[in-house]
C-alpha cells in the first residue's frame, strides 16, 4: 500500500464527512461512559446520604441572592477594617524611625563631613526620603492586607465571589469566567490579564482584557488604605473612624467592580458584539488554609516582592524629584513649572497639579503614586504652602500628621474623594499595557485598554468636582 | 542514560532500594536547578485538584496555591533528583480535556505531544474520580506513560467515599497513587512510580476508549493504518486519527509538513514545546 501525507488528509476528510458532524459530540460520549464506567467499579459510595454537608450549608448562605452580597461587603470591610486599624500603631513607628531619627542623623553626619549640598540633597532628600515614605506608608497595610486575602483565597472564597458575580458578567455580554480573572486583577492586572487565557472566546477575552484594570491592585490598594484613613476616618468620631475607612476603601472596591460591568456590556454592545458563551463554574470545596504556609507566601511573595518593586521605581524617582525641585529655570524649579502648567487642569477635576505630576511619574509602577504627591508637596512648599522650603524636617505623628501635610497643600475631601476616583480609573502600569500587548498581539487593543480607564477618571472627577462645587454653593 | 551499576550495592543496601521510603529520604529538591536531567515529568490534572501542590512538594518552590480553578495558566517549570536520577517537571494549566480550543488547553495538550515527556502524571481528585477520568484517558490516548496521582484523598475520606486503587490501576493500565499532597501523604510512592515508569521498569498497559460506536471505530482504523505507513515510529497513531477526524487544524498541519513523525525523536534537551506554549 502506497501512502502519502496528503493521502492520510485526504481519508480524514472522507471519513470526517461520513461520520458526520457530531463526530466531536459522538467521542465525547464515548470518553465520558468509559470514564464513568471505570469510575463506578473504583469507587464506593458510603449507604446512607451524609445528614450534613457543611460546605453545602455554606454555600447556600454565601451564594444565595439575597445573602451573597451582603455577606460579601461585610467580609471585605472586616478585612480593611483590621488592615486600617491594625497597620496605623506600626506606621507610625515606622514613620518616627525613619523619618524623625534617622533622617536628622543622616543630615547631621552628612553636614560634619561636608557632603556637598546637591550630593546631600540627591541621596539624602530625594532618594533616602521617597524610599522612607514608600515602608512607612506601604508596608504595614500590606504586611496586614495580603494575607488576610490570602487566606480568604486559600479557604475557598472567591470561587464563591465570583459565582455571585457571574451571572451578573452575563447580562452584561461577557463570560462568567471574568469573575474568576477580575479576582486574579485584585492582586496584580498582569496576573489578571494573563489570566483571562482560561476564556476561550476571543471576544471576550479581548471584554475581560479590558476590564480587568477596573479591579483595585497590590499597587492601588495601599493607596487606597490610606487616603480612606487619613480622610475619611477624620470625618467621624474616632471609634467610628476604622470602620467608616474601610466601608470607603469596599466603596471604591465595588464601583469599579459596578464599573467593570458597564464598560463590559458597552464593549458587547458595540464593538465587540457577539453570543455569550456558556460555562458552569465549579465551586471548590472549603479548604482549611495552611496558616504559617500562608503567612510566608504572603509575606514573602507579595508584600515584599511589591514592596521591593516599589522601592526599586522610587528611588531613581525619587532622585528625579528632588532634581526637579532643586532646578531652577527662570525663578522657578522644573517642578514648579510642571505643577503650574498641569495646575488649572487639575483644579478643573478637583484636584491640583501637583497629584496630576505624581501620577505621570507613577506610571511604570502604581505604587509610588502617595510617596511622590508627599514628595512634591513638602519639596516645592512654597508653592504648596508648607512654607519652609526644600528639604524641610516635619514633624509626623500618624495619619493626623498626613492629614497636616495635605491640608497644608491645599487639599479637601474633595481632593481626597477625587484621589481615590483617579487611583480606580487611570491608566494600567506599564507592566500591565506590556502584557496586554503581548496577549492581544494588537495596538488598537492596548490603546484602547489604556487610554479608555484614563478618560473614565476625567469626564468621573470632573463631573464629581461640579457636582460638589454646586452642591457647596447651595449649602 | 546512565546505566545501573547494581553490583557495587550491598545486598541490603539493594533491598532497601525497592522501599519507596528509603529512596524518599533520598529526594532532593532542586528548585529551579534545572539542568542536566535524566528524565522530564509532566504534571497534568483537572483545575484545582493540587497539582500545583504536588508540584511544590517535588521541587520545593512555593509558587503561591490557590483554592480555585485557573489559578495556574501558564507553565511552572522545576526540578529534583531521586534516585541516581535528576527530574525536570512542568506544572501545566488545568484543563477538563485536551479536545477544546482555549489557549490553556492547547498548552498542555501540545506539551503532552510534542514536549515528549518521560512520565505524564495525571493528578486526578478522588473525590470526583469520574469527572477526572475523562482526563485521564484522553492523555492515555497521546501517551503511555503515565502515571495516576489519585489525589485529595483526604477529602474523599471525608465524604465516606472509599476508593479501590488497585481496580483503578488495573482498568486504566497504568500505576495509581493515592496522595494527600497537602500532608505530604502517599509522595514517596509517587516518586517510587514516576521512577519505574521513566527508567521502564514498569510496563504499561494504557486504557484506550472502548465505547465508540462502531463507524467511529472504523474510521479510526482506517487512518491508523495509512499513519502507520508513513509513519512508522508514531507512538499514539490512534490519538493523532482521532484529531484529524474531529478537523483539528493544527494536527493536520503536523502530519501535512511530517513535524508529528519528529515526535519519536524528541529527546529531553530539545526545546521545541517550550516554544509551542510561549
Amino acid at each position: 500500500m502506497s501512502v502519502n501525507k496528503k493521502d492520510i488528509l485526504q481519508t480524514a476528510k472522507e471519513l470526517r464527512t461520513q461520520v458526520g458532524g457530531d463526530f466531536h459530540q459522538k467521542l465525547v460520549e464515548s470518553i465520558y461512559s468509559d470514564a464513568a464506567s471505570i469510575a463506578d467499579r473504583a469507587v464506593e459510595r458510603p449507604d446512607k446520604k451524609q445528614k450534613f454537608d457543611l460546605d453545602r450549608t455554606i454555600d447556600k448562605i454565601v451564594t444565595n441572592k439575597w445573602t451573597g452580597f451582603p455577606i460579601m461587603i461585610l467580609l471585605f470591610a472586616l478585612v480593611f477594617w483590621i488592615t486600617i486599624v491594625g497597620a496605623n500603631v506600626p506606621s507610625r513607628w515606622l514613620a518616627e524611625l525613619m523619618l524623625e531619627k534617622v533622617y536628622p542623623w543622616l543630615k547631621v553626619i552628612s553636614a560634619n563631613i561636608g557632603v556637598p549640598f546637591w550630593i546631600d540633597g540627591l541621596i539624602l532628600d530625594g532618594i533616602y526620603m521617597a524610599t522612607a515614605w514608600v515602608i512607612s506608608v506601604m508596608l504595614p497595610p500590606m504586611a496586614i492586607f495580603f494575607p488576610l486575602f490570602t487566606l480568604l483565597e486559600d479557604f475557598g472564597y472567591l470561587p464563591r465571589v465570583a459565582f455571585n458575580l457571574d451571572r451578573i458578567f452575563k447580562k452584561a455580554g461577557a463570560h462568567g469566567k471574568q469573575a474568576l480573572s477580575m479576582m486574579m486583577g485584585f492582586g496584580c492586572n498582569a496576573a489578571g490579564v494573563i489570566s483571562t487565557r482560561i476564556i476561550d472566546s476571543p471576544r471576550e477575552r479581548l471584554i475581560a482584557i479590558i476590564t480587568n484594570n477596573f479591579s483595585l491592585c497590590n499597587g492601588r490598594w495601599p493607596t487606597q488604605i490610606m487616603l480612606a484613613s487619613v480622610f475619611m476616618g477624620a470625618l467621624v468620631p474616632a471609634y467610628l473612624a476604622g470602620f467608616i475607612s474601610a466601608l470607603s476603601v469596599v466603596a471604591i472596591a465595588l464601583l469599579g467592580i459596578a464599573i467593570s460591568f458597564g464598560v463590559s456590556w458597552a464593549l458587547s454592545k458595540t464593538v465587540l458584539r457577539g453570543e455569550v458563551s456558556t460555562f458552569s463554574l465549579e465551586l471548590p470545596p472549603y479548604r482549611p488554609p495552611n496558616l504559617w504556609q500562608t503567612l510566608y507566601t504572603s509575606i514573602i511573595d507579595r508584600t515584599l516582592a511589591v514592596l521591593w518593586r516599589a522601592i526599586v521605581f522610587a528611588v531613581p524617582a525619587g532622585a528625579a524629584i528632588w532634581i526637579s525641585a532643586n532646578v531652577i529655570i527662570a525663578d522657578l524649579s522644573i517642578a514648579e513649572h510642571l505643577i503650574n502648567f498641569l495646575n488649572p487642569f487639575g483644579i478643573l477635576i478637583g484636584l491640583n497639579g501637583v497629584i496630576l505630576v505624581a501620577f505621570i511619574v507613577a506610571i511604570p509602577a502604581n505604587e509610588i503614586v502617595i510617596p511622590t504627591i508627599l514628595m512634591l508637596t513638602v519639596l516645592s512648599g512654597g508653592l504648596a504652602g508648607v512654607g519652609e522650603g526644600t528639604g524641610v524636617i516635619f514633624e509626623l505623628e500618624s495619619s493626623a500628621a498626613l492629614l497636616n501635610i495635605f491640608t497644608a497643600g491645599g487639599w479637601t475631601i474633595l481632593t481626597a474623594i477625587n484621589l481615590m476616583l483617579l487611583s480606580l480609573l487611570h491608566n494600567p502600569c506599564s507592566t500591565t499595557i506590556a502584557t496586554i500587548y503581548k496577549e492581544t498581539g494588537s495596538v488598537k487593543w492596548t490603546t484602547l485598554a489604556t487610554l479608555l480607564p484614563v478618560a473614565m477618571g476625567l469626564v468621573v472627577t470632573f463631573f464629581v468636582t461640579q457636582i460638589w462645587r454646586v452642591i457647596e454653593l447651595l449649602l | 542514560m546512565a546505566e545501573k551499576n547494581k553490583t557495587q550495592l550491598l545486598a541490603p543496601k539493594e533491598a532497601c532500594a525497592e522501599c519507596p521510603a528509603y529512596n524518599a529520604a533520598n529526594l532532593k529538591k532542586l528548585g529551579l536547578n534545572i539542568e542536566e536531567v535524566d528524565h522530564v515529568i509532566a504534571l497534568a490534572g483537572n483545575p484545582n485538584v493540587g497539582k500545583s501542590t504536588v508540584f511544590n512538594a517535588l521541587t520545593g518552590l512555593r509558587p503561591h496555591t490557590g483554592n480555585w480553578p485557573g489559578k495556574t495558566v501558564t507553565r511552572a517549570e522545576g526540578a529534583y533528583e531521586y534516585g541516581d536520577k535528576r527530574y525536570k517537571i512542568v506544572d501545566l494549566p488545568g484543563t477538563y480535556s485536551l479536545l477544546a480550543t482555549s489557549l490553556d488547553e492547547e498548552v498542555a495538550r501540545n506539551f503532552i505531544l510534542f514536549g515528549q515527556p518521560d512520565v505524564t502524571i495525571v493528578v486526578v481528585d478522588a473525590s470526583r474520580l469520574e469527572r477526572n477520568l475523562n482526563l485521564v484517558i484522553q492523555v492515555l490516548e497521546i501517551t503511555d506513560k503515565v502515571v495516576v496521582c489519585l489525589n485529595l484523598m483526604d477529602e474523599a475520606e471525608r465524604r465516606g467515599l472509599k476508593i479501590d486503587d488497585r481496580m483503578l490501576a488495573r482498568d486504566l493500565g497504568v500505576p495509581v497513587v493515592p496522595t494527600s499532597a497537602r500532608y505530604g501523604q502517599g509522595i514517596p510512592e509517587l516518586l517510587a512510580a514516576v521512577h519505574e515508569v521513566a527508567d521502564q521498569q514498569i510496563k504499561t498497559n494504557p486504557y484506550r476508549i472502548k465505547n465508540e460506536p462502531p463507524e467511529l471505530k472504523n474510521a479510526i482504523t482506517q487512518i491508523v493504518d495509512q499513519l502507520k505507513v508513513v509513519y512508522p515510529e508514531l507512538p499514539n497513531p490512534r490519538w493523532v486519527a482521532l484529531r484529524l477526524l474531529d478537523g483539528d487544524e493544527e494536527i493536520a498541519e503536523a502530519v501535512e509538513s511530517g513535524e508529528i513523525g519528529s515526535i519519536v525523536q524528541v529527546g529531553v534537551e530539545d526545546n521545541k514545546a517550550l516554544e509551542v506554549s510561549e
